[in-house]
């Protein structure tokens, strides 16, 4: 995205900075989007069943939480990159290419925000009273409408929740996507690999404060957001 | 000669408790007594679909809801059994004319004006269908759980305490509507109680549980020891 060099929010930014904030937010609400479905369904799984393995499962997922986010970004190269078997099976077959993507970004974002975004959804489904969906059955509710009608709803404050939570790690993802994805240009380059290139150079101080300055700006605004949604979302379930 | 709508015979062991029980329920309404812990509530949730019995058979209308002999266990919401629970157990993310619907949409029901408004006014909750749950006396909240098993059109309707959280003149309150019902919706009941006097107005045979054994079954026609 091209843009005149303009005062945005009286903001002095290069059009390039403007095109690392842009592509951090696109990067963000993608990987936010993208993984929830994803964050709903294993929250689900692992708040209602119990099954073989599951303590494994939950280790996988939470993994990225406790992990250095390079290691992860390496793991993702790894697997992910173009000469990687899962990479180079994608890209062969399907044509998809992750490596120096910004698709690739949208990945460790969401792989860095997972458990985060599960384990603020699998705390609100374990709070919902089970009797509610018990009720739901006898009125001739089978799993999927007792999920789509009951469970989902009441869980609705901890989505909201989660996805804001997998919003931010997205917004602030570093480590992971550096290394999995690199620095480039209008491409990968989010708003911290741009603060971080600028801190390098020579004279760089100003701009990266500005770009310091959005991303307060824009992470303000999310937990603003943020806690209106939850307000509205928990007043309508309770009907006040 | 009784013509047996509803016969059941389960059991099932929940750890030092065990529950054996074998009764049958004709048309109208059938009261199941004991004291707390007799098991009432686990054979209405089997009865409803909610448990799953160990072994035994229970038959609605000639159709078996479970067998363990022939592996028949027709899953809660297939088994067009109304309960109206203790707690009422309302949606509360739905206004109550949502909640009085639940059943109508899940079971694929057209919309019926007539029953619904019939519905609403033996129950006299009208001006409470715009209203959430969470907003509600604990008397109008079990007066739209028991419109809500209603309007699911039921072939059994289950009340398991229905009463109990209630004070007495919340009691008071809402027992007339439990008769009405009783004459007017003609839907078999089974009643769950611990309190005799209660009962007394609502059911005419009385299946006595103690320790999750039925002792005795009391019918207008007489008395027999189980």
């Amino acid at each position: 995205m091209r843009l005149p060099r303009v005062d945005y929010f009286m903001l002095d930014l290069t059009p390039q900075e403007w095109t690392a904030v842009f592509l951090t937010l696109r990067i963000a609400v993608v990987a936010t989007a993208v993984s929830l479905p994803f964050g709903i369904a294993v929250a689900t799984l692992l708040a209602r069943r119990s099954f073989w393995g599951k303590s494994l499962v939950e280790a996988v997922i939470y993994l990225p939480l406790v992990l250095p986010p390079v290691a992860t970004g390496y793991l993702l190269l790894i697997t992910l990159g173009r000469r990687a078997p899962v990479g180079a099976f994608l890209d062969q077959h399907f044509g998809i290419v992750f490596s120096f993507r910004w698709t690739g970004a949208v990945i460790s974002c969401g792989v860095m925000a997972f458990p985060l975004m599960v384990r603020a959804i699998r705390l609100s489904i374990e709070a919902i009273d089970r009797k509610l969906e018990d009720a739901a059955s006898t009125l001739g509710a089978d799993q999927l409408w007792r999920f789509a009608t009951i469970t989902l709803p009441l869980a609705l404050p901890g989505i909201i929740a989660g996805a804001m939570l997998a919003f931010a790690r997205a917004l602030g993802e570093f480590g992971a996507t550096i290394t999995f994805v690199s620095n480039i240009p209008g491409e990968t380059q989010t708003i911290s690999a741009a603060i971080y290139t600028l801190t390098q150079v020579p004279g760089g101080d100003t701009a990266a404060l500005h770009l310091v300055l959005v991303s307060i700006l824009i992470s303000l605004g999310a937990l603003i957001a943020s806690e209106w949604l939850a307000r509205r979302a928990t007043a309508r379930l309770h009907g006040v | 000669m009784v013509c047996e709508m509803l016969t059941v015979d389960v059991e099932k062991s929940f750890g030092e408790f065990s529950l054996a029980a074998r009764f049958a329920a004709e048309g109208g309404a059938t009261a199941l007594i004991g004291p707390s812990g007799a098991g009432k509530t686990s054979i209405i949730a089997m009865i409803a679909g909610l448990t799953r019995p160990d072994r035994g058979r229970i038959v609605l209308d000639g159709e078996a809801l479970f067998d363990s002999a022939a592996h028949i266990n027709v899953p809660a919401w297939r088994r067009r059994i109304s309960t109206i629970f203790q707690e009422g157990r309302l949606f509360p993310h739905m206004s109550v004319k949502h909640n009085l619907d639940y059943g109508r949409w899940m079971n694929g029901h057209a919309a019926d004006r007539k029953i619904f408004e019939h519905v609403v006014a033996l129950l006299d909750i009208g001006r409470l269908l715009e209203r959430r749950p969470g907003k509600l006396s604990g008397g109008e909240r079990q007066r739209v759980a028991i419109g809500r098993a209603l309007l699911a059109k039921p072939r059994l309707l289950l009340l398991d305490e229905p009463l109990a959280s209630l004070d007495a003149a919340r009691k008071a309150e809402i027992l007339p509507y439990l008769e009405r019902l009783r004459d007017e919706a003609r839907v078999p009941m089974i009643y769950v109680s611990h309190d005799a006097a209660e009962v007394k107005r609502i059911a005419r045979r009385i299946v006595l549980l103690e320790a999750g054994r039925v002792v005795a079954i009391t019918t207008p026609h007489g008395h027999c020891r189980a």
